[in-house]
């Protein structure tokens, strides 16, 4: 394989940040004693008094974000997904969601390519959580290249959105000329006609390999990038379900709540088609390093590789 | 205004609080009452806002943390102006925009959505940390619960506006002692208020919280106080001028049936009609 650039999504995040800062004096940054893994710590090196360190009190924070919202500044509030969409929920839910706030929550270390940190700090129920609130955008970029485009299109938004990044560098896949990024959008990035694997996050790069050697054993697989899990483009999956008539879905994430569940919850009712969701089969994770985790709970090309096909043969 | 005139205020407000508890079968009346003066005193005297500019981004803002206590913000900002007092009948129903815990979305002069505990503080701490970067002169006011300081999201957002000496913001803590399960003191006593405050480098102030002497003197003391921010903590009598309720926590969260209405209608009627004499 030719070289490959991998970029953790949160660098994506980090660096998207500071394009923001130098263009928009609104714009500010919020964390939780993360700095350094967040990235936000590249804002606050150029924009120090732009980055306001709330140290270990997440809920605090959002708070301190929905005020800032109501005084003409646009806030991006990091933390771990873990801290921001579990122990914060209901301060995102009452003080940002429910009154509608232009609040942006930036949640890295999403999922168990969070590594050795272990379960505790592996959120695969943050997608399910931030979903369940009423007007909340929730966007999953696939990588570096993504990362950036959804923060600025964060930015232009109007209202809440909640955005998951990764601590492990990944395969950039973006970088091409005719790149773009829309909320609400999916992205089809490999035609097929025996089924269509939906996927987001670090899982598109690793759904696209597993469709190559899909390939070879004559499974003719479409790929779809979700990154945004809501508003799901419903179109688009109707098409897809219309199309190859068996759907897979794929995210590091639980199989409850998530991007498996938006995906059935739609074609249920719209269009019924058989969907496998591909996910943490509602466990928790564990210490290792984070390869090696995806590849034991088959989140990798060969985990999806051996999903699709045992259920295509 | 004199204090005779927002005595008589208090009164209004007081009214508006049992007028809207009463139509609407619910809400809070006990909560509201105890903390009726202090939102009179916020409403027509300290703060700097305007009914017909509620969005002017130079204002003071008011955060209820104890955002169940609606009923008394929005008869104060009916009489002041900011919607018509008769739309008080309207809270709790269905459609109306008087929600039964504040909503910014569609209260003009709301400044926060509240009404779960412990939240709006760190609102108001973000408030007055947006003044202090935008070199603005305006004070932010939050009133919060004297059980709701339970809550230990309080203690997080008193840690950051004492670390980044918010002294534009001045916190009021209605310490009327009583929650819904009993005395505060009982269920899980957060005494002594002022020295945990003051802990978090806070200057506490102590008054009587149904006295507007001693109201106007700590909202003075509190301007002036520099390099931290202020907590009022303001000892008032909970369901205070409504002789059935006052010192009840069953009056927490209950609204008053017809018989119960007219006495108390007729309670603030006679405490108007004292102040008349004067």
């Amino acid at each position: 394989m030719s070289e490959v650039k991998r970029i953790a999504t949160r660098e994506g995040y980090g660096n998207a940040l500071v394009e923001l800062g130098k263009e928009h004096e609104n714009l500010i940054v919020l964390d939780a004693d993360l700095a350094a893994a967040t990235k936000t710590s590249v804002f606050k090196k150029a924009f120090p008094e732009r980055h306001i360190d709330c140290g270990i009190a997440e809920a605090n924070m959002i708070g301190i974000a929905a005020g800032l919202s109501t005084c003409g500044f646009v806030p991006f509030v990091s933390t771990f997904a873990m801290f921001a969409a579990g122990r914060a929920f209901e301060q995102v839910r009452n003080s940002i969601g429910y009154p509608h706030l232009n609040v942006k929550i930036g949640a890295t270390h999403a999922g168990i390519s969070v590594g050795e940190d272990g379960a505790s700090h592996q959120c695969n129920e943050d997608i399910a959580l931030m979903r369940s609130i009423p007007g909340m955008v929730v966007i999953n970029p696939s990588d570096d290249i993504e990362a950036e485009a959804a923060v600025k299109a964060a930015y232009e938004y109007e209202g809440p959105v909640y955005l998951r990044f990764g601590r492990l560098a990944v395969p950039v896949m973006n970088d091409r000329e005719d790149y773009t990024f829309e909320i609400g959008k999916g992205v089809v990035l490999r035609e097929g006609k025996d089924c269509t694997m939906i996927a987001t996050g670090l899982c598109v790069c690793e759904a696209l390999e597993a469709a190559e050697r899909l390939a070879a054993d004559g499974i003719d697989a479409q790929v779809i990038n979700m990154h945004t899990i809501k508003p799901l483009d419903e179109e688009l999956v109707i098409a897809a379900a219309q199309k190859t008539g068996r759907i897979f879905t794929i995210e590091e994430h639980s199989v409850i709540g998530g991007l498996g569940a938006a995906v059935s919850e739609c074609l249920s009712e719209k269009y019924p088609t058989k969907v496998t969701r591909i996910g943490m089969n509602d466990i928790f994770g564990e210490s290792g390093p984070a390869k090696e985790l995806l590849h034991k709970y088959q989140l990798d090309a060969d985990g999806i590789y051996e999903r699709v096909s045992a259920e295509m043969k | 205004m004199t204090k005779l005139e927002l005595q008589k205020t208090a009164v209004e407000v007081r009214k508006g609080i049992i007028e809207g508890v009463h139509a609407a079968k619910a809400g809070h009346p006990g909560g509201s009452l105890s903390a009726a003066d202090i939102f009179t005193y916020l409403y027509f005297e300290e703060m700097n806002i305007d009914p017909k500019n509620p969005k002017d981004p130079d204002r003071d803002r008011f955060v209820l943390s104890k955002g169940h206590t609606a009923p008394g913000l929005y008869a104060a900002l009916a009489l002041r102006g900011y919607f018509p007092v008769e739309d008080l009948l309207t809270l709790r129903h269905t459609g109306s925009y008087l929600q039964g815990h504040p909503d910014m979305k569609n209260i003009p002069g709301v400044d926060m959505s509240s009404g779960s505990l412990g939240q709006g503080l760190s609102a108001a701490c973000g408030m007055a940390l947006a003044g202090k970067l935008h070199k603005k002169d305006y004070r932010v006011y939050a009133l919060c619960g004297d059980g709701e300081i339970q809550e230990g999201q309080i203690w997080e957002a008193a840690m950051f506006a004492g670390f980044r000496e918010l002294d534009n913001l001045c916190v009021i803590v209605d310490n009327n002692n009583l929650q819904i399960d009993g005395a505060i003191d009982e269920v899980c006593s957060p005494y002594p208020i002022d020295k945990k405050f003051e802990a978090f480098n806070f200057h506490a102030i102590n008054i009587n919280g149904n006295d507007f002497d001693e109201i106007k003197a700590a909202f003075d003391e509190a301007k002036a106080t520099k390099g931290m921010p202020t907590v009022i903590i303001a000892h008032t009598v909970k369901g205070k001028d409504v002789s059935f309720m006052e010192n009840v926590a069953d009056w927490h969260g209950k609204a008053p049936n017809d018989a119960e209405y007219e006495i108390a209608m007729e309670d603030l009627r006679k405490v108007g009609e004292a102040l008349c004499q004067k």
